[in-house]
C-alpha cells in the first residue's frame, strides 16, 4: 500500500507521468474499435429484450425437487406452446416464460402449474406484462436520457466551461454505447432495471469526469500567465494527479455494486438486483476509463485549438519544454511509454 | 467560486458542528419514537403481494382524447373496486402527470388473481329507470310490493333484490359487466340504498357536457347541468316523458356508473330539449363529483394491464434477505478497503459511513410515516450503490489532504486548504448525482422509481455528512499527535506520501 502511496506522490509532483493526452490517438482508436464493435453487435444481434419490453408472462414455481418436465406437462394441458422458455433456477425453482397471454389463458396456466407441481396458485410468483408496456417504458427512458443530457450539459457549462461540458457528455455517450454494445454482444437480458442502470451510469460516469476536470481547471487557470506548460501538459498533469483518486473512487464504487451483483446473481438468479448491478458494473468500468482516456484528451484538443492556447504552446515550445516537470529520475521500472515526460510529447497544435 | 489558498475559518469550532449534528440525529430519533414509526415500510416485492399497473386508454369503439378528469374518475372507480376487497393497506395511486398517468394498485397478501380480474374492466355509465327501491340492508321483500310492476320484474330479480345487502363491501365492488339490455339489481354507491333498475336507455357516451353550477337566485343551491347529444336528447326525452307521471320510485332515473347507483333523481317533467338540470341539496363537492361522473361517461376508459406482478411472501423474504446481505457485504468491503488504504484516515470514513447509514435509516422510518415511502428491492439497491458515492466524497477529500501534505503543508493546514478545494468538487459531483436521481425518478416506470428515490436521498445525506461530520472530525483528528506527527499508520505520513520537503510550513 505504501508503495502505491509513493506512486501517488510521484504522480502528484509530475515525477512519474503517464502521457494520456499525447497518446490520445491510441485511446481514440481503441474506443473507436469498441464503438464499431458495439454498433455491429447491436445491428447484427440486437439486444436481448426481457418480457417487460416484448409483453409476455413469467411464472416462477418454488418447490424442492421441481422439474422442467412438470412445467412441460402443465403447459401442454393449458394448451400453450408458443414462445415458451423453461429454466431451472437454483435448486428449487422453475421459471416459465411465455409470450403475451389473455387473462383466461394466464389463469388456466397458473391452475395447471399449481396442480402439476402440487403447490397453491398464490405461491406462484407471477409477472404479466401487457404488449404496449414496452413502448411506454422505452419512451420514458428516452425522455429521461435526453432530459438528463441537456440538464447536465447546461449545469456543467455553468459550473465549469462549455467545452468541458461537451467533452464530458461525449464521454458519457461513449460509455452508454459501449455498455449497450457489451449487452448486445454477450446477450444479457435487457429489462427496465437494466435501463435504470444505464441511466444511473450517466450520473456516475460524470461524477468521475467532474473530479478530473475540477483538477484540470485548477491546473490550467494560470497556465497562460506563467507560460511554463501548454494546456495539454497542464491537463495531462491533472489527470496524473487525480489518477490515484480516480482509481480509488472507481474501486469504492465497484465494491458495493459488485456485492449486489454477486448476491443478486448468486442467490436470487435473475431479477432486479442482478440486472441493475450488472449494468452498473459494466458502466462504471467504462466510465472510469472514459473520464481519463477520452474526456480529458478531448477537452485538451478542443482547448488547444483556441488562438490563446496555440500562442501559449508556441511560447512554451520556444522555451524548450517544461521546467516544472522533472522528467529525470522517473522511477517506474518497466520503462517504455511511461517514461515519457511532457517534454517528449508530440506537438499537436493546430491539428485535430 | 475561487478556490483560494487562504487559511479558512471553518476549522474554528469542529466540536460545535458535531454537537449540532448529534442533536439533529437525536431529534430525528425522538420523532421516530414519538410517532411510533419503528419499522421501515417494505414494498410488496419484499413482503409478498400483488401489484398491477394499469394504463388507461380510450375504450374500443370510442373516439376522443383521454382527459385528466376521465383519469381522475377512473382512479376513483378502481379505488372503489379495490376497497371492496377489504384487504388492509391496499393502495391505489396515480403515477405520472396529466393524461399520461398510470394507475398503480398494490395489494399485500395472496389476492393476486381476483385483483387482476377486477380492476381491468371498463367502467360504463348508464341511465336506467328505477323500478323499485329500498334501504340498503337485506330484507324479506321490497318495501312496497304493490309498487312493483310485475311486467318488468321477474320473481328471480325480486328475490335477488330482497337478498341484496348493500352494507357488505363485496356488494359495493362495482363491475363493468352489468347487463345493459336487461333489468338489474344495484346498490347505491354509498351502500345506503338498493334498487331494481330497468334496462339501460341512455348511455354515458350520449352525454356531451356536464357542469356543476350554483343557482344565484334560488338560495345559492348547487346543481348539475347536463347536455345530451342528438341521440341522447331523443333517448332522454323518451325516458323522462314516460316516467314523469309514474308513482314514486318509478319516476326516478338512476345514473349508474360501474354497476353502482351514483344518483337517482326524480323526473319532474319530460325533458325533450336535451338540456337537463339535477337539483337537490348538493354541497359543492357533491355537485362537482356528480358532474365529473357524468363527464366520465362521455368517454369511458378501458384499462390496459401494463404490468402485473405477484410475489409470494416466500420470495419476498428471500429478496429482502438478499438485499440486506448485499448491503452488509458492500459496506464491509468498502470499510475494509478504506481502512487498508487510508489507514488512520480510514477511521473517518468508517465513522462517516456509519453516521450516513444511521441518518438514512432514520429518514426511511420517518418518510414511511410522512409520505408513505416504501422500501423496495430496487430501493435497497439504490442505497447500496450510494455507499460507493458517499465513500467517493471522502476519497476526494482525503486525496486533497494528501496532495496538500505532499506540497509540504502541515497536516492541520492541509486539512483546511484541502477542504476548500475538495468542497467544490464534492458539491459539483453530488449535484450531478442528484440531477440524475431526480430525472430517473420522474422518468422511471413502476418499481425502479424506488431506486432513484433512495439514490437521491442518500446523496443528500452524503452532502450533509461530509459537511457536518467528516470535515469537523478530520479537523479534530488532525490535532491529535498520532496524525499530526505523521505516524506511519496515520495515512497522512509525509514520508510515505512522498512530500516535497518534510519541513512543515504553517499557512
Amino acid at each position: 500500500m505504501s508503495k502505491f502511496s509513493g506512486l501517488g506522490g510521484r504522480l502528484h509532483s509530475g515525477e512519474t507521468s503517464i502521457d494520456f493526452i499525447g497518446k490520445r490517438r491510441r485511446w481514440y482508436a481503441l474506443s473507436g474499435l469498441l464503438i464499431i464493435a458495439s454498433i455491429a453487435a447491436l445491428s447484427l444481434q440486437g439486444l436481448h429484450l426481457g418480457i417487460e419490453f416484448k409483453g409476455g408472462a413469467s411464472y416462477t414455481v418454488t418447490k424442492a425437487g421441481s422439474t422442467v418436465e412438470q412445467a412441460n406437462t402443465a403447459l401442454t394441458s393449458a394448451g400453450i406452446t408458443s414462445e415458451v422458455i423453461i429454466q431451472k433456477v437454483g435448486n428449487d425453482k422453475v421459471r416459465i416464460q411465455t409470450g403475451s397471454l389473455a387473462t383466461d389463458k394466464s389463469n388456466a396456466l397458473q391452475d395447471a402449474l399449481a396442480s402439476s407441481f402440487g403447490v397453491s396458485v398464490d405461491s406462484i410468483d407471477t409477472q404479466i406484462i401487457g404488449p404496449s408496456w414496452g413502448k411506454e417504458i422505452t419512451r420514458k427512458a428516452l425522455y429521461g436520457l435526453i432530459g438528463f443530457i441537456i440538464v447536465v450539459m447546461l449545469y456543467l457549462a455553468m459550473a465549469f466551461e462549455p467545452k468541458m461540458a461537451i467533452a464530458a457528455i461525449v464521454a458519457v455517450i461513449h460509455d452508454v454505447f459501449i455498455t449497450v454494445g457489451i449487452y448486445a454482444l454477450v446477450g444479457f437480458d435487457v429489462t427496465p432495471a437494466t435501463v435504470i442502470g444505464f441511466l444511473t451510469i450517466l450520473g456516475y460516469s460524470l461524477y468521475d469526469t467532474v473530479v478530473v476536470f475540477d483538477k484540470v481547471r485548477e491546473n490550467t487557470r494560470s497556465v497562460t500567465a506563467t507560460s511554463k506548460m501548454t494546456y495539454s501538459q497542464a491537463a495531462n498533469l491533472a489527470v496524473n494527479q487525480t489518477l490515484v483518486r480516480s482509481a480509488n473512487t472507481s474501486i469504492m464504487a465497484l465494491l458495493p455494486v459488485g456485492s449486489i451483483l454477486f448476491v443478486g446473481a448468486g442467490l436470487l438468479g435473475a431479477g432486479t438486483l442482478k440486472d441493475l448491478s450488472l449494468a452498473l458494473f459494466i458502466g462504471l468500468a467504462t466510465g472510469a476509463y472514459s473520464s481519463i482516456f477520452i474526456a480529458t484528451p478531448l477537452l485538451a484538443v478542443m482547448r488547444e485549438r483556441e488562438p490563446a492556447m496555440q500562442a501559449l504552446a508556441k511560447r512554451v515550445n520556444a522555451r524548450g519544454g517544461s521546467p516544472v516537470l522533472a522528467t529525470t529520475g522517473t522511477t517506474l521500472s518497466d520503462g517504455g511509454n511511461e517514461k515519457r515526460g511532457p517534454r517528449n510529447q508530440p506537438k499537436r497544435k493546430g491539428r485535430k | 467560486m475561487s478556490t483560494s489558498n487562504k487559511p479558512v475559518k471553518t476549522a474554528a469550532r469542529p466540536g460545535r458542528t458535531l454537537v449540532v449534528l448529534a442533536l439533529v440525529m437525536l431529534a430525528l430519533l425522538a420523532t421516530v419514537l414519538i410517532t411510533g414509526a419503528t419499522a421501515v415500510r417494505l414494498g410488496l416485492d419484499l413482503r409478498g403481494g400483488t401489484s398491477v399497473t394499469l394504463q388507461p386508454r380510450i375504450a374500443p369503439g370510442e373516439n376522443g382524447k383521454v382527459t385528466t378528469e376521465a383519469i381522475d374518475q377512473a382512479v376513483s372507480i378502481i379505488r372503489q373496486r379495490v376497497n371492496s376487497l377489504g384487504v388492509a393497506e391496499s393502495e391505489v395511486a396515480a403515477q405520472g402527470s396529466g393524461t399520461n398517468r398510470q394507475i398503480i394498485i398494490s395489494i399485500p397478501g395472496d389476492t393476486g388473481r381476483r385483483v387482476v380480474e377486477l380492476v381491468g374492466q371498463t367502467a360504463e355509465l348508464r341511465f336506467r329507470q328505477v323500478l323499485a327501491s329500498g334501504p340498503g340492508t337485506a330484507s324479506v321483500a321490497p318495501t312496497d310490493p304493490a309498487a312493483t310492476p310485475a311486467a318488468a320484474v321477474t320473481p328471480e330479480l325480486n328475490a335477488q333484490f330482497a337478498a341484496l345487502d348493500c352494507t357488505k363491501p363485496e356488494n359495493l365492488q362495482g363491475t363493468g359487466s352489468d347487463n345493459a339490455d336487461g333489468a338489474i339489481v344495484a346498490c347505491d354507491r354509498n351502500g345506503g340504498a338498493k334498487y331494481i333498475l330497468d334496462k339501460a336507455e341512455v348511455l354515458g357516451r350520449q352525454v356531451s357536457k356536464a357542469t356543476a353550477g350554483i343557482d344565484q337566485q334560488g338560495g345559492n343551491a348547487w346543481y348539475v347541468s347536463l347536455v345530451f347529444n342528438d341521440e341522447g336528447t331523443k333517448a332522454f326525452g323518451d325516458i323522462t316523458g314516460r316516467v314523469t307521471s309514474l308513482p314514486s320510485p318509478q319516476n326516478q332515473v338512476a345514473i349508474v356508473l360501474d354497476g353502482l347507483v351514483v344518483s337517482a333523481p326524480r323526473i319532474n317533467e319530460a325533458i325533450p330539449s336535451g338540456n337537463a338540470q339535477i337539483t337537490g341539496s348538493f354541497t359543492q363537492v357533491e355537485a362537482q363529483d356528480l358532474a365529473n361522473v357524468l363527464k366520465y361517461g362521455a368517454l369511458p376508459l378501458a384499462f390496459d394491464r401494463g404490468e402485473v406482478q405477484q410475489v409470494s411472501p416466500t420470495l419476498g423474504a428471500d429478496q429482502l434477505n438478499a438485499g440486506l446481505l448485499a448491503g452488509f457485504l458492500g459496506l464491509a468491503l468498502v470499510l475494509l478497503y478504506s481502512m487498508l488504504y487510508y489507514r488512520g484516515l480510514g477511521v473517518v470514513s468508517v465513522g462517516s459511513l456509519l453516521v450516513a447509514g444511521g441518518l438514512v435509516y432514520l429518514l426511511f422510518l420517518l418518510l414511511g410515516k410522512w409520505i408513505g415511502f416504501t422500501l423496495t428491492l430496487a430501493g435497497i439497491a439504490g442505497a447500496i450503490v450510494a455507499i460507493g458515492i458517499t465513500a467517493d466524497s471522502f476519497i476526494v477529500y482525503f486525496e486533497r489532504i494528501r496532495d496538500e501534505v505532499r506540497e509540504g503543508r502541515s497536516l492541520r493546514s492541509a486539512v483546511e486548504t484541502g477542504w476548500v478545494r475538495a468542497r467544490r468538487t464534492i458539491i459539483v459531483a453530488d449535484f450531478v448525482s442528484i440531477i440524475a436521481a431526480v430525472l430517473l425518478y420522474f422518468f422511471a416506470v413502476g418499481g425502479v422509481r424506488g431506486f432513484a428515490f433512495t439514490l437521491g436521498l442518500t446523496t443528500l445525506v452524503d452532502l450533509l455528512v461530509v459537511f457536518a461530520f467528516t470535515k469537523p472530525l478530520t479537523t479534530y483528528l488532525a490535532r491529535l499527535n498520532f496524525y499530526s506527527s505523521g505516524h506511519a499508520l496515520s495515512g497522512v505520513s509525509p514520508k510515505s506520501l512522498g512530500a516535497l520537503s518534510h519541513a512543515t510550513k504553517e499557512a
